[in-house]
């Protein structure tokens, strides 16, 4: 029971700071970027290729959030320069990315069990932990890390740039900056998030698979909104918070579902499914706000 | 200063839609004008902004602003010297940002957007005293998220931003006419105090007559794409609302309405 609780706080916040990059793009951008089932096993395969390459993980991992930014500009430029439509754009990088992920690993899926990863290495700092807290505590310092830098970065000036393209694109041109180049530069941030996720998903489980990004993006979109909507009622919660709380909600199903007899490669429907679900609970709760706000309006008349 | 010539501009060329607004159109404005420009419903007003801005391109004809061509340049370069204030009261300001958040970032035009602190809690008070001339309680306010401002709260916020920083043309569309009388008068009131002190060349389009009137150094008449009244001086100093409406309304049976 305990490992099933701890596997799931591990997924939770793995795929939680995948989600904070889906928050980026599909709440503050307003851009459905479909690249991020791309870029998720993107970041995999830059981390497994290095490790199994000798390469510290540490700059393993860097250079996966790197790949993943460069990823995400790639689909901005598309949009932005190109006119090709959002979706479109998230659509055509992922295809891209499948052939880019297989080549930079080199096969369909690496093994690399027993090669130093940032797990290892951070263990050795605490020997008496068991390795399963090492691990979990490591997911979550940089979980926490991401959280916070991505806090810090909505605060200054870029990422105010950030929040008004997505809501106002007018705006940001008559402040002279050329709303393009902010949409690009959110598309890399919220990429790299995403392919960090990615890379430390890969070097937890010490294997890349060509195919593990298929249903990322459906995640990550349930985890924003269950964050959005769900935590919203509680004030001294950030999104940023509640996407974290959102994913463990959603692996915590999935888990369930999974252990009641599926098999793992119904793992896809079952998320679908319980997308749908997040998605009718949403409109739900929102009806549920209105009618609560017409009956508050018809008060005060 | 500004100079539009020769603007032609079609919209929809080639389709049942096909409408064509400007054919052969000049307007120049001095340094230091303020324009007040009147006109129907569909008389090319917005478009003339959008046409000055980069909005739309034009088909043919150039857009002037002291001596530099603007006409194939980017909105977003031609907004390092022009400010503006949409029809629309949801167009100046980000919704998802609070009143201090808006306010900070249309301070900081025209410098560098990196990643110093985006709010300007230095100058906090100085907004707090822009906001206390609006007489709207917005000055108390700093924290809420603009979305929920009301549709006049919202443009005469979207007013202050635009002047922050001192443009040296300044587009002005209809931006009182989402406000209540009196708002409208204290916020017409305190557009005219920031064109003078600031020395701001302005062009604004009202559909409130008595604006027209009161304020600026010259008033345009459009209708149909075309400029059909353009005075200052002593002659505008000597023409009533009356006179306005009766040119508005030989306009329209000219039209056969
Ligand atoms: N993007 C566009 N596409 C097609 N037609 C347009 C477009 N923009 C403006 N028009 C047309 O050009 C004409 C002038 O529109 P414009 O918005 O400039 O009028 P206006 O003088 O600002 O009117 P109002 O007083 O109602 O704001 C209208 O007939 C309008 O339908
Ligand atoms: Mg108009």
């Amino acid at each position: 029971m305990l490992s099933i609780i701890i596997g799931i706080l591990e997924q939770g916040f793995i795929f939680g700071i995948m989600a904070l990059g889906v928050y980026i793009s599909y709440s503050i951008l307003d851009f459905p970027d479909l690249s991020v089932d791309g870029t998720f096993p993107l970041g995999a395969a830059v981390s497994a290729a290095m490790i199994t390459a000798g390469v510290n993980p540490w700059l393993a991992l860097l250079l996966s959030v790197i790949a993943g930014g460069i990823a995400g500009a790639i689909t901005g430029i598309l949009n932005v320069k190109l006119k090709i439509t959002d979706l479109l754009s998230g659509i055509l990088m992922m295809t891209a990315l499948y052939s880019v992920n297989y080549r930079i690993a080199g096969s369909p899926n690496i093994f690399f069990m027993g090669e130093k990863t940032i797990f290892t290495s951070f263990s050795q700092f605490i020997p008496k932990l068991p390795d399963v807290y090492s691990r979990l505590i490591l997911i979550v310092l940089i979980a926490i890390a991401a959280k916070l830098a991505l806090d810090w970065y909505l605060k200054t000036k870029s990422g105010f740039l950030l929040r008004s393209v997505g809501s106002n694109e007018g705006l940001v041109i008559t402040l002279a900056q050329n709303p393009g180049r902010v949409k690009i530069i959110g598309l890399a941030v919220a990429n790299a998030l995403v392919a960090l996720a990615g890379a430390v998903n890969c070097q937890r489980f010490t294997q890349f698979d060509v195919s593990s990004g298929v249903g990322t993006i459906v995640m990550g979109l349930a985890a924003v909104i269950i964050g959005t909507t769900v935590f919203k009622k509680v004030k001294f919660l950030r999104v940023t918070t509640g996407v974290f709380f959102g994913m463990i909600i959603y692996k915590t199903c999935i888990t369930i579902a999974i252990n009641s007899g599926l098999n793992a490669s119904d793992m896809n429907l079952v998320i679908t499914v319980l997308f749908v679900l997040t998605l009718v609970l949403n409109t739900f709760i929102n009806k549920n706000k209105k009618a609560k706000g017409a009956a508050a309006n018809a008060v005060i008349k | 200063m500004l100079s539009l010539s020769n603007i032609h501009k079609t919209f929809n060329p080639g389709t049942p839609d096909e409408k064509t607004l400007f054919t052969d159109f000049n307007l120049n404005i001095n340094k230091n004008e303020f324009v007040a420009m009147v006109g129907s419903n569909g008389s090319g007003k917005t478009t003339i902004l959008n046409v000055i801005t980069g909005g739309i391109p034009v088909d043919d004809g150039t857009v002037m602003l002291d001596g530099i061509n603007l006409t194939k340049m980017a909105d977003y370069k031609r907004s390092k010297r022009i400010a503006r204030v949409f029809q629309d009261p949801s167009a100046g300001t980000c919704p998802t940002m609070t009143i201090f958040e808006n306010m900070s970032i249309a301070d900081n035009k025209g410098k560098i957007y990196g990643l110093g602190h985006g709010l300007n809690a230095k100058r906090k008070y100085f907004y707090q005293s822009q906001l206390e001339v609006l007489g709207m309680g917005l000055e108390n306010r700093l924290n809420t998220p603009v979305h929920s401002l009301s549709g006049g709260q919202r443009q005469a916020l979207a007013l202050i931003m635009a002047t922050m920083t001192t443009p040296d043309l300044l587009l002005l569309d209809e931006h009182t006419a989402a406000l209540d009388p009196k708002s409208s008068d204290i916020v017409m009131h305190l557009t005219n105090e920031i064109v003078h002190q600031k020395n701001i060349t302005t062009l604004m389009v009202t559909h409130n007559l008595r604006h027209a009137i009161e304020y600026g150094t010259r008033s345009i008449m459009m209708h149909e794409g075309n400029i059909v009244l353009d005075i200052s001086g002593s002659k505008r100093a000597d023409y009533t609302i009356d006179d306005y409406l009766k040119i508005f309304n030989e306009i329209s049976i000219e039209c056969g309405n």
